[in-house]
């Protein structure tokens, strides 16, 4: 009966650094870094096609530090379980001039980004689906900024504009 | 001599419940205070009894509905507000995507990924119909218990109002 009374503790023991652990990697993730596999031809020629893992810190968005240049990673208005990586073109405030279609040159509009949001967009206009489709982000769907690129490691290096 | 020992111990100590409990509110449950008349009579009504008057209520919000963001008609939402993302409101859902909820005004179509809400007390709630549908990604949780007063301890029932709301989705008709 002793036996299994000092098998019990230390696997208590041994189960709750684990699970200190695991909270820990957890806040980290969440409000310090993270890393993020993005894919896709949105944001060419700043990010590949096949794909890159970037780092993303999340302290800039939550102390109001972002401005217009930015790479962040977003949640997608459009569908909550995926993220979108794009650059923020224009901050609340900002007048923001654009044309759903940039191989026309004269089809484009004006509009000024309400309170709250932010307007983004692919670095790759002709495939990119951003604000100019979705219309302006709320800030609260902003996760954190991409600052950095570690994979492929022949782009090893700071992201940025 | 042995106070810096004992301070830091107590600082690992304090970071560790930190952490915990940072962790445990953001992927499980929370509690949260209910401010404003806006989700009455369901929460905070304005009634004369002494209890009610003191305090706001607090509810429990659990987080694992963020799993998938799977949300039926009439569940209580806490999300972040889309004009000022450091406020949060509590509202119900009463659109899902793809639905078209009758305003005053018109019909409106709530797109892919978006969600309508309304307070329960529509005389005065700031909710979908000033501010339009709300993106699912900015809702933070959703309220399953009144947990304070102790009169008014229960869970939070999904009411729905079919008459505005025309649902694209046979799963929820009932």
């Amino acid at each position: 009966m002793r036996q299994w009374k000092i098998i019990a503790k230390e696997a208590m023991a041994r189960a709750s650094i684990i699970g200190k652990f695991l909270c820990l990697l957890h806040v980290t993730d969440a409000y310090v870094l993270s890393s993020n596999h993005v894919l896709g031809p949105s944001m060419l020629p700043t990010l590949n096609i096949t794909g890159d893992v970037v780092l993303v810190e999340h302290l800039s968005h939550r102390l109001g530090k972002l401005g217009s240049g930015d790479l962040v990673l977003v949640r997608s208005p459009l569908d909550p379980k995926k993220t979108l990586t794009k650059r923020i073109v224009a901050m609340e405030g900002d007048k923001v001039t654009f044309s759903l279609d940039p191989t026309r040159s004269h089809s484009s509009r004006s509009l000024v980004v309400p309170k709250g949001h932010v307007w983004i967009q692919g670095d790759n206009l002709y495939v990119s689906r951003d604000s100019r489709h979705f219309g302006p982000l709320p800030y609260g769907l902003i996760e954190g900024k991409v600052f950095m690129r570690v994979w492929p490691p022949s782009s090893f290096g700071l992201l940025g504009e | 001599m042995g106070t810096p020992r004992v301070l830091w111990s107590i600082t690992k100590k304090c970071f560790t419940v930190g952490v915990i409990t940072l962790t445990v509110s953001d992927l499980f449950a929370s509690i949260v205070p209910v401010r404003g008349a806006s989700m009455s009579p369901t929460f905070n009504p304005k009634t004369n009894s002494l209890l009610d008057s003191l305090s706001d209520d607090r509810v429990l919000v659990e987080k694992l509905c963020l799993r998938n963001y799977k949300f039926s008609h009439g569940d209580v939402i806490v999300f972040s507000s889309p004009n000022n993302h450091k406020e949060k409101h509590v509202k119900r859902i009463v659109g899902l995507p793809g639905d078209w909820v009758g305003t005053i005004y018109d019909v409106v179509h709530i797109p892919e990924g978006h969600c309508w809400v309304e307070g329960d007390n529509t005389a005065s709630s700031l909710d979908s119909r000033s501010f339009g549908p709300v993106p699912l990604g900015l809702v933070k949780g959703r309220v399953t218990h009144v947990l304070w007063p102790p009169h008014r301890v229960g869970t939070v029932d999904r009411k729905t109002s079919q008459n505005r709301v025309s649902s694209s989705s046979s799963a929820s008709k009932f």
